[in-house]
């Protein structure tokens, strides 16, 4: 019988990683097409692919520990960035050099990320022990108030020798990618090492005369791949830890926590060590996104609520409840929604051959009376990033409410660690024919 | 046998010892304050507070409080009435700053200044040189045109976004509002730009000094639109029907399970003294910071509104306001003990505290579950 | 459940069971051994209830008490403070005053967990199935001490193998359930698709899963059409057989008359009056209580 449900989840887990990969291979279309049409040298698509890729997976990070959070035990946490920034300032005091300033205490990666995700789990103790008996909407406010509490700190002056205030921490130490292919981490045109003179070699394609990758880029490959295993953990684990009884529990407080009581669950219990847990996996998230790539300090600022909303919208997208779900949400997010579109204004502006377009609305709204659209179009591309917030608040309205299970339709993955649906007759049939 | 009682009792004498704790440190913070005042040094107590620094304090509070209380009635009577908590709330501030200040600008301005840039409110303040004194029509024109476009965009955003979902659960409501507060935000900044501006002219507000504190005419301004819409708001709630009624609806979550849904009508008279007075509120609060304006200023008050609702008790009119005198007077007495960046976070713990310990707030008989 | 045989199917070959077929004769005989042996317990007793919510009084001094192996009944008008007493017994409300104790054991302001892991549970007077899971989510979530509540056990490699195990031997008792309360063929659907009377019925096969002593009945049969009524009777007086006790919260006065051995009858937050369906009958002040009702 396990072997049935083996084989049942992991041909489940197959269509998954169809799914993901087919999520993927959309975005890296669309990027080669974007980058093409910018005329791009294919050293610089590629960057835009890893770009893409690092995003879609710090994204899929986030947005996974959320769904624990919202979509499997609904617990409205909007708090996200503050977890994370816990956990990657946290992990950066650990391992940055002890001369640096501000000073780290120069301990070894590991002991930097898992202290960032346990100081995340505090954090996230200290908060839950309180507001997790409160109604889901104070859980709200609260989560959101712990959040800026922490931001506000990381940003205050009075700790800056600490923590770099506003100016952010800028000693985070080098990517371990960094420390496996140089000499010298800190400088990226030190001596490679063995591997590292491999791997650039081999990177830098001398069969193909177009194609060069250099070293900056070869790293950042292969920090993201690092980011995408962490990813790929991630997601098996809490598929893992969701598809039991635990993962039937956390259903059952979202639907409806007395009927849970009712039954015998501590509910408080549950819904405690899943926030915990749940702000682990946000302060590794942090650790990832804002400790890993291309970064040299981490600001508070980069911590503001609106974060929080992106991750809750990638959520949403992808539907609240679904681990798969949630990565391809993140990734549609990260990619189509956040990624893409200053892309697309640059290449219009570009094609539509706007110059001097109007600083104000006003001097927009003006070309339009004698029927002039071009000075109105480039006003609007060249405030991309302001109509890419409208665009992602109309669709948060439109998926909540049109389509409040997500993009992708209603998908009922059942918690439990079995095929429940076997019947036990079936079985003993099964058992008396052999 | 003794597990049951305990595990009860104890919640209970913890919920107990947390107000003693916070009512302890508060007696405590009062005795710091008085030893600070007398410039006395005890031990961990005492130091130095000029009787003018506390004057300040407490003058400029009390004018952040009565614009957040404003604010807080009308997301107090959504939160309670319509059932969520409105996250686009701090952004109909923001509407109601802008519209207003580009109608006083308009009339402040008109024929001297290129419109667009008066539209915009995007000429120099010196040039438009509005104030109160200066230009007082222009001023009290602002107020109007702030309160009557906010009425308008609170009703057209019922009608597109909430009016679909009248019976969608809270939740989904306060996701949508947040959906709202973006659109609005950032169309404030599609239209008006983000880089933050000075409104009012600056140099030419008079100011008195009162008890040791430059009190100027905005301020009073502020004062006295306050007082007059908190006696407005009192007179609607007990002398007319639709007040009454509302009054009833808000303060009893019971009373409004019972009668069902809410009729259109009552939902559009909150939205229209929610949105109102958010509207004046966001207009004020241009006018009490200086008069600087940008378009993130209501969504960074959102969470001390909040604050101002919880502490008086959602659904309670009354105890917004004093919940908002509450919180604007702390976030600026906190200074007494804090440096000035910690100031919000301050008015944030204290409605933590509130909603720990007191989640029905000072005047709310509303129920937590 | 799991060391109750439960109308399994194994000693009865070939069969397309419905429990009606099932002779229970077996079941019968060893709750009357049993019987004979112990004597009869009294596993819940309700001691001066009281309980205001803001100065109205909903449960004014209610005492009862409920015999082992029985189904008593609990009625009254409305208002009289049923369901009131129902949450206080389990929890969900802690009362002003008085007290509740099962088997022998004070738990009086007990967490609504702490009461259902001690062997009493309850449905809901409106069922709370949980709508978003399925039939037989619903179903095992209910069982006690399921080693894969723990995130560990269910995450690390080795430990899971008995999570699994033990989700297989629940998964058998489950269908077993479903199949008793014929809701073997709705399994795979989503609770929130059911009908009225199936989520009755599922909220009681849940509830029964948690293997209890005792069962707490809000209404079992409102919204439930006859036929289905009769079944889910016929089930309670199966289940009792079967050494179950209930206590059940009923409007309809018929039926608490024909089906309940015993009856408390509650009225303006006070026991009324106590005892079989002929001393309810005929007591005065019942009938005044119900007047305008039909009594008799």
């Amino acid at each position: 019988m396990s072997t049935d449900t083996d084989t049942e989840s992991r041909s489940r887990l197959v269509t998954d990683a169809g799914y993901i990969a087919g999520a993927m291979l959309l975005l890296y279309i669309v990027f080669l097409i974007l980058g093409t049409l910018q005329g791009y040298p294919l050293e610089g698509i590629i960057s835009s692919l890893q770009r893409v890729t690092f995003l879609v997976a710090v994204y899929g990070l986030a947005v996974l520990a959320l769904n624990l959070h919202w979509g499997y035990a609904g617990l409205f946490n909007i708090g996200v960035a503050g977890f994370m920034a816990v956990g990657v300032y946290t992990s950066i005091m650990l391992t940055a050099p002890v001369g640096a300033s501000p000073p780290g205490l120069g301990l070894p990666l590991p002991i930097g990320i898992i202290g960032g995700m346990l100081a995340s789990a505090l954090v996230g103790l200290i908060a839950g022990l309180p507001a997790l008996r409160l109604r889901s909407d104070y859980l709200a406010i609260m989560t959101v108030a712990v959040s800026e509490i922490i931001r506000f700190t990381y940003n205050s002056n009075t700790f800056s020798q600490y923590t770099g205030g506003a100016s952010g921490f800028g000693s985070i130490p080098p990517s371990p990618i960094r420390e496996l292919f140089l000499q010298d981490a800190s400088s990226i045109i030190s001596e490679p090492t063995a591997l590292g003179a491999a791997v650039f070699g081999f990177m830098e394609f001398p069969g193909i005369g177009q194609l060069e990758i250099g070293r900056a880029l070869t790293i950042n490959i292969f920090s993201t791949l690092l980011i995408v295993v962490v990813l790929a953990a991630v997601y098996l684990f809490l598929v893992r830890a969701v598809n039991s009884p635990y993962g039937r529990v956390l259903k059952s407080i979202r639907e409806d926590e007395v009927a849970a009581q009712s039954l015998g669950k501590n509910t408080s219990r549950f819904k405690l060590k899943t926030f915990m847990l749940g702000c682990a996996l946000m302060g590794l998230a942090g650790i990832m996104w804002f400790g890993a790539i291309g970064q040299s300090s981490v600001y508070p600022n980069a911590f503001r609520p609106e974060i929080t909303f992106y991750i809750f919208i990638a959520l949403i997208i992808g539907g609240a409840g679904s681990n798969t779900g949630s990565v391809l949400g993140g990734a549609l997010f990260a990619g189509l929604l956040f990624e893409a579109p200053p892309r697309v204004a640059t290449i219009l502006t570009d094609a539509l051959g706007v110059t001097n377009a109007p600083d104000t609305i006003i001097g927009a709204l003006g070309p339009i009376a004698s029927g002039q659209l071009t000075p109105m179009l480039g006003f609007l591309l060249d405030n991309m990033s302001q109509l890419r917030f409208i665009f992602v608040g109309v669709l948060l309205i439109y998926l909540i409410q049109r389509r409040p299970e997500g993009l992708l339709g209603h998908r009922s993955e059942i918690a439990a660690a079995t095929d429940l649906s076997v019947r036990p007759s079936q079985s003993k049939g099964g058992e008396t024919d052999e | 046998m003794g597990a049951s009682a305990t595990t009860a009792r104890g919640r209970d004498l913890l919920a107990r010892l947390g107000v003693a704790v916070t009512l302890g440190g508060a007696v405590l913070l009062l005795i710091d304050l008085l030893a600070q005042l007398a410039r006395v040094d005890l031990w961990i107590i005492g130091g130095e507070l000029a009787f003018s620094q506390l004057m300040n304090y407490l003058w400029t509070g009390l004018t952040l409080g009565l614009i957040i209380g404003l604010a807080g009635v009308g997301l107090s009577l959504t939160y309670s009435i319509l059932n969520f908590a409105n996250f686009a709330h701090g952004d109909y501030l923001t509407l109601g700053a802008f519209s207003g200040s580009s109608a006083a600008y308009v009339i402040a301005g008109l024929g001297t200044i290129d419109l667009a840039s008066l539209i915009l409110v995007d000429a120099p303040a010196s040039d438009v040189g509005m104030s109160v004194t200066n230009t007082p029509v222009a001023v009290v024109m602002g107020l109007v045109v702030s309160i009557v476009v906010t009425i308008g965009l609170g009703l057209a955003l019922d009608r597109v976004v909430y009016k679909p979902m009248r019976n969608f659960e809270g939740i989904s409501l306060l996701i949508a509002s947040i959906g709202v507060a973006f659109i609005l935000r950032y169309l404030a900044a599609l239209i008006f730009g983000t880089g933050r501006r000075g409104v009012t002219a600056p140099n030419e507000i008079p100011s008195i000094p009162v008890l040791g504190v430059n009190v100027n005419a905005h301020q009073v301004t502020i004062l006295v639109v306050a007082v007059v819409a908190m006696l407005a708001i009192h007179l609607l709630l007990q002398r007319t029907k639709i007040g009454k009624a509302m009054r009833a609806m808000a303060d009893n979550r019971d009373l409004a399970r019972i009668t069902g849904i809410p009729t259109e009508r009552m939902i559009t008279a909150t939205w229209v003294l929610g949105s109102g007075l958010a509207g004046a509120s966001g207009y004020m609060l241009m006018l009490s910071s200086g008069g600087t304006l940008g378009f993130n200023d209501g969504y960074l008050l959102l969470l001390l509104i909040f604050a101002a609702v919880i502490l008086g008790g959602i659904g309670s009119v009354y105890g917004a306001i004093v919940g908002g005198l509450l919180i604007g007077i702390t976030s600026r007495l906190a200074l007494v003990w804090v440096p000035g960046e910690f100031g919000r976070p301050v008015a944030f713990g204290l409605m933590i505290l509130f909603l720990l310990f007191r989640p029905s707030g000072l005047f709310g008989g509303v129920e937590t579950a | 459940m799991s060391d109750e045989p439960g109308p399994a199917t194994t000693n009865i070959p070939d069969d397309v069971e419905t429990p009606d077929e099932l002779d229970p004769e077996s079941h019968d005989s060893a709750v009357e051994e049993a019987a004979k042996r112990t004597p009869r317990g009294i596993p819940l007793r309700v001691d001066g209830l009281r309980k205001e919510f803001g100065g109205i009084t909903a449960v004014d001094g209610a005492s009862f008490q409920v015999e082992a192996g029985s189904l008593t009944g609990l009625i009254g008008p409305n208002g009289a403070g049923k369901s009131t007493t129902f949450n206080c017994i389990t929890g969900v409300h802690t009362p002003t005053a008085g007290q509740v104790q099962f088997n022998g054991e004070n738990i009086t302001g007990l967490e609504p967990h702490e009461v259902a892991n001690r062997g009493l549970v309850r449905t809901f007077q409106i069922a709370r199935e949980l709508e978003e899971m399925t039939v037989l989510e619903n179903m095992m979530l209910a069982p006690k001490h399921q080693r894969g509540e723990s995130v560990v056990r269910s995450v690390t490699p080795g430990l899971r193998r008995d999570v699994v195990s033990q989700e297989e031997e629940l998964r058998e008792e489950v269908w077993e359930m479903l199949e008793f309360f014929e809701l073997d063929h709705i399994a795979e659907v989503e609770a929130g698709t059911l009908s009225g009377g199936q989520r009755k019925l599922l909220e009681m096969a849940r509830a029964l899963m948690t293997d209890p002593e005792m069962v707490l009945l809000d209404e079992p049969l409102a919204g439930v059409n006859p036929t289905l009524e009769e079944k889910l009777l016929e089930r309670i007086h199966e289940l009792r057989e079967d050494g179950y006790t209930f206590l059940f919260v009923e409007h309809d006065m018929d039926i608490i008359m024909e089906h309940c051995e015993h009856i408390i009858v509650m009225h303006q937050g006070k026991v009324l009056a106590e005892g079989g369906a002929d001393d309810i009958r005929n007591n005065e002040a019942v009938v005044e209580a119900y007047l305008g009702e039909d009594v008799s």
